[in-house]
């Protein structure tokens, strides 16, 4: 009875889709029309002076939304933090394993953490920018956190570093706000010479608090699941 | 339909298959985990179509990288802005998701959702 109705369900839904493919396919113009992406791309360079087009989309044409994204992945820290807060704080107990493992991850390490800074520093030049290169640097900690205890996990250090990042972030709003162009998030630096790695304004400094803030909350989040010792289950 | 088989097209086809996979494996797998990765696909095929909708056949990416290259021979970039976005959103999704499949096999000893009390399906 279960897997039939979840059939009918999936029907539906294959009904839906078809129809929005019917539509796309048999409209030629379906993409094309009204295209204000076009505008953005003419204009982007000029405004923003970053010469990376998405990234003057996400952090200055469309910051506030991204000001919620970053929320909505702070909250989801906080929810994995709040779930295991019962939980015994203990680092699960590494096993032996083998040499090459253990120092291969500590040799690698500070190149990926290199190559993620590269990736946020030049995020408004190619892509990139502060989520991907915050999810690289999360990745560098997250192997040695699950290979050796060369590295502490300090969950108080990382929250910290995290509400940090997050009010800079919100002050750099709020610099715009109060400046000359009155508008939260505004462009209130020079633009300078665009292609240059000081140029496009905040959008260098947004990304790198986006950067850090990422980092910080990824790696929190993980080295979360790490941290609970494991227990039996308690209806035994 | 002249352009019925092209790069677009396929890729369409593609995302909407993923999106189907996805909802087939949440609607009858009884493994969390396995419904959680169901999910992942889902949103995959999503994030794909969303690219694609703003991609052009022969256009470069949006960045300005060298001279002589205008407005006009570039993808649409709203939609990789909007996806760069979903896929954050997407790592946080999965990442809590799973903590509460960790708290609930702590509570339960069971991942599969048919045995748990407390829910029906």
């Amino acid at each position: 009875m279960r897997k039939f109705f979840s059939l009918l369900l999936l029907l539906g839904f294959v009904f839906y889709i078809s129809s929005i493919i019917g539509t796309i396919l048999f409209h030629e113009d379906f993409f094309h029309a009204h295209n204000v992406g076009l505008q953005i791309t003419e204009n982007a360079v000029k405004q923003t002076g970053s010469i990376n087009t998405i990234t003057s989309v996400v952090v200055l044409y469309r910051g506030f939304d991204t000001l919620g994204e970053v929320t909505v992945l702070f909250l989801a820290a906080l929810g994995i933090s709040l779930l295991f807060a019962s939980g015994k704080k203990e680092k699960n107990k590494i096993e032996d394993e083998s040499f090459i493992l253990k120092y291969g991850s500590r040799l690698l390490y500070p190149f990926i953490i290199l190559f993620g800074i590269y990736i946020i520093v030049h995020g408004h030049l190619s892509p990139g920018g502060g989520f991907p290169g915050g999810v690289i640097i999360a990745t560098g900690f997250f192997i040695i956190l699950i290979t050796s205890d060369f590295i502490k996990f300090n969950d108080k250090l990382l929250s910290v570093i995290e509400g940090f990042a997050g009010l800079s972030f919100i002050i750099f709003g709020l610099i715009g706000l109060f400046g000359q162009d009155n508008s939260f998030l505004a462009n209130f630096l020079s633009t300078g010479v665009p292609g240059k790695i000081i140029s496009a304004g905040i959008i260098p400094f947004v990304y790198a608090i986006i950067g850090i803030k990422v980092a910080s909350e990824l790696s929190g989040a993980i080295g979360t699941f790490t941290l609970v010792k494991q227990e039996g289950s308690k209806n035994e | 339909m002249n352009s019925i088989v092209n790069h677009e097209f396929i890729i369409h086809i593609a995302s909407f298959g993923l999106i189907l996979i996805g909802f087939y494996i949440m609607f009858t797998q009884k493994n969390l985990i396995k419904i959680i990765l169901g999910l992942d696909i889902a949103e995959t095929g999503v994030n794909i179509f969303l690219v694609s909708a703003g991609y052009f056949k022969n256009h470069t990416a949006p960045i300005f990288s060298k001279a002589g290259l205008s407005a006009e021979q570039m993808t649409d970039p709203i939609p990789q802005a909007l996806v760069l976005t979903a896929i954050v959103i997407g790592f946080g999704i999965t990442a809590l998701a799973l903590s509460l499949v960790v708290k609930l096999y702590r509570e339960t000893g069971t991942l599969d959702v048919s045995k748990i009390r407390g829910l029906k399906w």
